[in-house]
């Protein structure tokens, strides 16, 4: 049972995530992309008259079913039947984020940083807030996000993925390694 | 009813995407940092996974299970890419969240993120407020 409870491996994990692209493409055409659901979400409760958010967004409703999915998806596999161990980062990762001032890696995220009290915090609306929204702003700019571009437009060969993803790694490589150890400072 | 097929994908996608450690803030600073394979090692196995399963598809010309034709629209390029996704970027390395494991860290238990989701959410709609004065 304990194997259950286990983190998988990238040689797992990778392929799974790749299958999820014939998946969905054979469950009805359908092409795998997150980003695209925050629109749905916005063009459902807050249509606010915005042309880009007036399109009929039930057509593509499936794809709320499948991140209704993805939540108990999480639920499961980092609840029910998470990992109470920590996440085994590098030695040279554990050493960078000690030196940031953290010193345990369970759960998803340090939790002394990603916490309802810490977000009135500069440090944690820098993270949480401003973070979120340029995930959010930036993906839709973008046409997509790491699933949409990453996986689905690479593995359909399209060039304009490729560049986006390299742009991806870019912008979290700059935040990460010149920004984020002063954010952490605040 | 007919949707109940992509729950079941997203809960897949779900699972894989955590156990796979694709959702810890961690992983993506490590990541960033190249201080480790292991992301790199899923993007690695994923893309020719999914590449070589579309070629597949397309070769037998393989239909849904509902027996429509499958077909893909190409990406096309435009300056959005370029800036959008510099935006996504720092955003990614803030929140350690692409748009997906916001919804996975959200059901994992870290109930913060539901923060992080609707300021993405405001993120999108600004987007489309200011939409048409921006370069693309």
């Amino acid at each position: 049972m304990e194997i259950l409870y286990k983190p998988w491996p990238w040689y797992v994990a990778g392929p799974l995530i790749g299958l999820t692209v014939p998946l969905l493409l054979l469950l009805g055409n359908k092409r795998l992309g997150i980003s695209s659901t925050l629109r749905q979400i916005c063009a459902a409760c807050a249509p606010a008259n915005i042309n880009f958010l007036k399109y009929d967004w039930k057509k593509e409703g499936w794809n709320l079913f499948f991140v209704g999915g993805l939540f108990i998806g999480g639920y499961l596999a980092g609840n029910v039947f998470g990992n109470p161990e920590p996440v085994a980062i590098s030695t040279s990762a554990a050493a960078t984020m000690n030196s940031w001032g953290i010193a345990s890696f369970g759960g998803q995220m340090p939790e002394s940083l990603f916490n309802f009290s810490s977000m009135l915090s500069l440090k944690g609306f820098l993270l949480i807030v401003v973070g979120g929204f340029m995930v959010g702003f930036g993906t839709r700019y973008a046409g997509g996000c790491t699933s949409g571009h990453g996986i689905f437009g690479l593995s359909n060969l399209q060039w304009p993925s490729l560049l986006a993803t390299a742009l991806f790694f870019a912008g979290g490589i700059i935040i990460s390694t010149w920004v984020l150890p002063y954010i952490l400072q605040l | 009813m007919k949707n109940i097929k992509f729950i079941l994908a997203g809960i897949f996608f779900g699972i894989v995407l955590t156990k796979g450690e694709a959702i810890s803030w961690y992983r993506m600073q490590e990541m960033f940092h190249f201080q480790s394979f292991h992301m790199f090692g899923i993007f690695m196995t994923a893309i020719p996974v999914g590449a070589l399963s579309i070629m597949v598809l397309r070769k037998l010309n393989i239909k849904t299970t509902e027996g429509d034709s499958i077909s893909i629209p190409d990406k096309t390029f435009h300056k959005g890419i370029i800036f959008g996704s510099l935006i996504f970027g720092f955003g990614w390395a803030l929140t350690g969240a692409c748009p997906g494991p916001i919804y996975a860290q959200l059901g994992s238990g870290v109930l913060v993120t539901i923060v992080t989701l609707a300021s993405a959410l405001f993120g999108t709609w600004t987007y489309a407020l200011v939409r048409e004065n921006l370069p693309h």
